[in-house]
């Protein structure tokens, strides 16, 4: 995989969701940590933003981020695949390089 | 494969150290290495050992000094971002005619080329930060 | 030491916080290590390099005069995200004039502003293997 973009403020806050969306190539890979967690839930104003990313890039989110915010799993969007610290360390190695969106 | 970490903001205040203890010990557990940790801005905070959390916190200075200790982790302070900050070394204090220090075990004070030099030597560099 | 590319992401305003200043101290230590260095100002980092700034009123050192020396540390290419510039209603006239002289073309002065496309920028970040993100 190319680059592993993580991505840690909601998007309600702040534009790291939007701005990591417009600059990522093809074939990257997003991962929300943090309280960029709340951009992986279905139903928000951000949803379609998201659910449009996912056509060219692989979106994953931390799940403890997801628990510790009382965000159910069962609310994330579809076809965003929930992972763990040790997923997160998989990730970073197989892809080229890490881009933090802060 | 081996990691150099930068982590931007103080203990507490926001989660990116927290976030880095973590990715660091589940780095360490798959085997990885961590090979250098560098601490900027208000990340500097996180190298006094005059941290006193309440009983029931985590000691998030503490959890890196151990961490340090048992994987031989280089832990580096900015010294620009240190000095407007007031973390200090023995040394650094001397220098500064400041009457005691405030650095935490297996932390260590230097100059930003310790960061440049961590990207190039690390297989893959991660920053957390606000 | 091996070289690598090496990109510093600025995406913050000046003086509100200290992340712009303390990124160019980290990309002035940086340029002694001889490495592939560009810059990227996106979002609200495109008003760090903007013109006339004056903090007088605010009692903080005015450090954006550093830009313009970062051609004497052979720090040549700054991206500017043309799509963040226009959000916030400026063009290139409202930015420092930024060059360097190029030694292997009779020192002519050359910009080192790059304005870039979302897209292209892309294509740029893909290429690197270390962005230290401010």
């Amino acid at each position: 995989m190319s680059t592993l973009h993580t991505v840690n403020k909601s998007p309600f806050e702040r534009d790291s969701l939007s701005s990591c969306i417009r600059l990522a190539v093809k074939g990257s890979a997003i991962l929300l940590i943090e309280d960029g967690v709340f951009g992986a839930m279905a139903g928000t104003d951000h949803s379609d933003m998201v659910q449009a990313a996912m056509k060219d890039a692989s979106v994953y989110v931390l799940g403890p981020d997801l628990a510790a915010r009382g965000m159910s799993e069962d609310r994330v969007i579809d076809g965003i695949q929930i992972i763990d610290y040790s997923g997160f360390v998989n990730l970073t190695a197989e892809c080229n390089n890490v881009q933090s969106w802060l | 494969m081996k990691y150099s970490i930068m982590v931007n903001e103080g203990p507490y205040t926001h989660q990116a150290s927290d976030t880095a203890l973590h990715f660091c010990k589940a780095a360490l557990e798959a085997g990885h290495e961590i090979f250098r940790v560098f601490f900027y801005h208000d990340g500097v905070n996180n190298g006094t050992r005059f941290t006193v959390p309440p009983q029931d916190d985590r000691n998030i200075q503490q959890e890196w000094s151990k961490l340090a200790s048992a994987h031989d982790i280089d832990l580096v302070v900015c010294i620009a971002a240190a000095q407007r900050r007031g973390i200090m070394d023995a040394d650094e204090a001397k220098r500064q005619g400041i009457d005691g220090n405030n650095i935490a075990p297996g932390f260590r004070i230097s100059g930003l080329g310790q960061l440049i030099e961590g990207g190039i030597i690390a297989d893959r560099q991660l920053v957390f930060g606000d | 030491m091996a070289t690598k590319k090496f990109m510093f992401l600025n995406r913050k305003a000046p003086y509100g916080t200290v992340y712009a200043l303390e990124s160019l101290e980290v990309v002035l230590i940086g340029a002694a290590f001889e490495q592939d260095v560009s810059l990227a100002f996106i979002g609200d980092g495109v008003y760090q390099i903007a013109k006339n700034q004056n903090t007088d009123g605010i009692g903080m050192k005015n450090f954006s005069p550093t830009y313009k020396a970062l051609g004497d540390y052979e720090v040549t290419k700054l991206y500017v995200e043309k799509e963040s510039l226009e959000a916030r209603g400026l063009t290139l006239d409202d930015l420092m004039d930024l060059t360097w002289e190029d030694e292997d073309d009779d020192y002519a002065e050359k910009p080192s502003i790059r304005l870039v496309s979302a897209a292209e920028l892309a294509a740029v970040f893909d290429e690197q293997d270390v962005v230290l993100s401010f």
